[in-house]
This record gives structure tokens, C-alpha cells and sequence, in this order.
């Protein structure tokens, strides 16, 4: 699955892994992220985000 | 003196770093040294806000106990990680047996993974508050503004807005206040740290500045962790913060270059005869003379770049690639720019110039100009030519 990296910290979402702290299940894609799922680390919106 | 009192029982207890010329590490040139800002709460109930440099720990514990008995603290508001904040924290700390550390998550795992010593910490959120008795203090993180960990601290009952390194300058002075500072030093000093520190966090920034005006908070001071104090009108730091996170600039052209033997210094100045009779204005730095730090400011509000190197092992100068190594990592929006230099035999200077700049996502709004060794005379006036039909773009554009 596609992984997208955040273009203000670096921080790489990967689907395999999703994003517990944040209610995100393991396998969900990028694309199926709520819209106002911000990155875990910096905040930034799904915006900032490109494919890696 | 050892503090200043800047709001009713709200003390300076900051101190004055004359000496640094280099911060962290050598990144950031501080001509004028800087200062690192801690602001002590009296109440029934005492916080300090934000310690200070390792190396001035006990500089600042004198300047509390001036104020009053480190261990009455009840709370220490840690803002920011960074080590110019914490870095006497923990010596602070085995002075204020009851004191709680506040601060985000993120802060207590990065204070942890700095000194490796337990504090008593308390990890706030946005809208949280802690009431000091008559006064009180709220949180709002601020991540990636300018570390992952940054918070702001914001007294309601002083309309005082604590926000650390945002809104910060490096500036040591005697005096505390912009109104008692030379405004133009001030706002040289406040462009500098935003387009070296903060220039490639602007949608950050954008965000935080509306969440702030939505959460209609009342501020008539903004007191920074580095340099002097916003009072006379704090709207104005503000404004300009919007400005630059919005990458607004002037029809100015900033032209930075590298030589070896002067070839293309003598096309940089060509080309900068031809901007300024084009009519824009424009700036010329020669990488190795100037300072990059000072280059990143004068670039913050231009419109457009012009990047230039002579060609050594099929490639530009070492130091120029540097800077424009430095300048990718502050990604810089709706710029336009163009490359040129001069060579001996193969070349290679202007074309891996001009792939730094697209990777970095600035329009090459003009073809490179290179030259074999020294421009002839029509290679002269193509200089000239070549600058000011960049100036021309650069007005119309």
C-alpha cells in the first residue's frame, strides 16, 4: 500500500500501520483518511502530505 | 537590576546572552547576541515560564530568588524542548521541590530524552488551563511551531501571550521593550529569525494565527523566548507573520553567486546593471563574503533569485551548493529565478543549478546564461541583456 510522507516534518504514513493514537485502524489507505485527519506529529492538514 | 517587571507580578527573569555569534551550532548567525526570555508569575500560586541556556542556569536562579524563594514555585511551564529553553531546568528543578513541569506530551517525551532525569510533569492540551489564584494560564499547542513540542502560554487576566519561539528575535539589549529599541534594528532582526527559522513552516503558522483569532484572545503584549517584548502594537509582528507565511514579496531580485577566477562576479555585476535599469530592485551577494543567514533574510521578501557559479569538476562551487542545499530546506513559494556562470571546457554549473532549483519547487522563469571564461565583448552586453530581461519578467510577473 501507498505510503505519504509529510512535507513539513517528515513523518511517514504507512497504511500497514495506520495511526492508533489518532483512531486510525491498521490497512486503512491514505486516501480513506478522514479529512481532518492531521499528521501525528506536526498537525499539518492531509494537504502537506505526497506520495513517498 | 537582575529583572523587570513587565506585567502586574509578572517578572522578566530572562537572561542577556551578549556574546553568542553562532546558535545552534552554525546555523544562525547572532551579530547582535540574543537573549533567552523566562517569565516568573507571582500569585497565589507561582509559575515560571520557560528556564533558560544551560550555561546561564544559575544566572537565572539569582534572578528568581531577586523575585522570590525558587522553591515557592508551584509550576514550571515548559513551552518548548529545545535546549536554549530547558537547558536549566533540571538545576532549576532540585531548587523547587513541589514544582510541576507543564507542557505537552510531546514535550515530556523530548524533555526526557534530553536530560533522563523524573520530573512531576503535567501534560496539557489545547484549552487547558491552570488557575494561579487571581490569574490564570491557558494552553495552546503550537506543533512544528517551531518543534513538535511547542506550546503557547497565554494569561488572560494580563492579555499576555507567552508563545516562545514564535514572534522571537535574536537581539540582546539592555532594554525590553520594542518601544525602546530602534524599530528598524527590531524588524531586521524579527524578518531574519522568520526566514531562517520559520520561513518553511508558513501554512503552520497561517493555521495557528487563525486559531488564535477564533479563540478571540485579547492580546496587548507578546513576550517571546528570544529578545525584546511586543507592547506598542503586537498586531504588527503579527501582520507580518501573516504576510510572510502567506510568501507575500516586492518585485526585488536577489542574486547570489560563487566565483573562482571573477568570470562570474563580472556577470553578476553585468546582470545587475541590466535589473536595476529594468527598473526592479535588487540585491548582489557574493556567497563566500556574505553571510548566508543575512542572504536567507534579504531573500524572504523577494520575488525572484538569480543563482550563479563558475564550473569546477563538471559541477558548481562546494559553497554555493551548500546555500542552495540550505535555501530547498526553507521551501520557498511563488518565487521566480534563473542561473548562469561561467565555464572552462564541459560545463555542468548552471544545469545542476538549475535542477536544485526546480527540485525545490521555484519556477526557472528564464534559461541559464553560461559563458566560456571571460565575457567578450558581446558576451558583455548579454550579461547586461540577460539581467534585464529577467527584471522586466520579474516586473510584468
Amino acid at each position: 500500500m501507498q505510503k505519504y510522507r509529510c512535507q513539513v516534518c517528515n513523518y511517514v504514513y504507512d497504511p500497514v500501520l495506520g495511526d492508533p493514537d489518532g483512531n486510525i485502524k491498521p490497512g486503512t489507505p491514505f486516501d480513506k483518511l478522514p479529512d481532518n485527519w492531521v499528521c501525528p506529529l506536526c498537525g499539518a492538514g492531509k494537504e502537506e502530505f505526497e506520495k513517498v | 537590576m537582575k529583572t523587570q517587571l513587565i506585567k502586574k507580578d509578572i517578572y522578566w527573569t530572562g537572561v542577556i546572552d551578549w556574546s553568542v555569534r553562532n546558535f545552534h551550532g552554525h546555523t544562525y548567525t547572532t551579530g547582535r547576541g540574543t537573549t533567552y526570555n523566562s517569565y516568573l508569575i507571582l500569585d497565589e500560586r507561582i509559575a515560571l515560564v520557560d528556564t533558560v541556556y544551560g550555561p546561564f542556569a544559575s544566572e537565572l536562579i539569582e534572578n528568581i530568588r531577586a523575585v522570590c524563594d525558587p522553591a515557592r514555585i508551584d509550576y514550571i511551564i515548559a513551552n518548548h524542548v529545545e535546549t536554549d529553553h530547558s537547558g536549566a531546568l533540571p538545576a532549576v528543578l532540585k531548587l523547587c521541590p513541589k514544582a510541576k513541569v507543564v507542557g505537552t506530551q510531546k514535550c515530556r517525551e523530548g524533555l526526557y530524552k534530553h536530560y533522563y532525569c523524573d520530573m512531576d510533569f503535567q501534560v496539557v492540551k489545547t484549552g487547558d488551563t491552570i488557575n494561579l489564584g487571581k490569574k490564570t494560564l491557558t494552553f495552546i499547542e503550537a506543533p512544528m511551531i517551531h518543534w513538535p513540542d511547542s506550546m503557547f502560554t497565554y494569561c488572560p487576566e494580563e492579555k499576555l501571550l507567552m508563545p516562545n519561539d514564535a514572534f522571537g528575535q535574536h537581539y540582546a539589549d539592555a532594554k525590553r521593550f520594542d518601544d525602546e529599541v530602534p524599530e528598524g534594528i527590531l524588524m531586521d532582526e524579527a524578518v531574519k529569525y522568520y526566514a531562517n527559522i520559520l520561513w518553511p513552516l508558513g501554512a503552520l503558522i497561517l493555521k495557528k494565527i487563525e486559531e488564535l483569532r477564533k479563540m478571540d484572545l485579547y492580546i496587548d503584549m507578546i513576550a517571546p523566548s528570544h529578545g525584546i517584548i511586543w507592547r506598542r502594537d503586537p498586531g504588527k509582528i503579527v501582520n507580518a507573520y501573516v504576510s510572510w507565511a502567506k510568501q507575500e514579496t516586492i518585485p526585488r531580485v536577489v542574486v547570489v553567486y560563487e566565483t573562482m577566477w571573477g568570470a562570474t562576479e563580472r556577470m553578476a555585476r553585468l546582470m545587475v546593471k541590466g535589473l536595476m535599469d529594468a527598473g526592479v530592485d535588487a540585491g548582489l551577494f557574493d556567497v563566500n563574503r556574505a553571510d548566508r543567514t543575512e542572504i536567507v533574510k534579504e531573500m524572504l521578501g523577494a520575488k525572484a533569485f538569480m543563482f550563479g557559479s563558475s564550473t569546477h569538476d563538471n559541477d558548481m562551487l562546494p559553497n554555493i551548493a551548500g546555500f542552495l542545499e540550505a535555501l530547498k530546506g526553507l521551501k520557498p513559494k511563488n518565487r521566480m529565478a534563473c542561473a548562469f556562470g561561467s565555464f572552462g571546457w564541459g560545463g555542468g554549473a548552471v544545469s545542476n543549478i538549475e535542477n536544485i532549483i526546480a527540485g525545490s519547487g521555484i519556477e526557472i522563469s528564464q534559461p541559464a546564461f553560461a559563458c566560456k571564461y571571460m565575457p567578450d565583448k558581446e558576451e558583455t552586453v548579454r550579461c547586461y541583456e540577460f539581467g534585464r530581461a529577467f527584471g522586466e519578467k520579474v516586473l510584468s510577473g
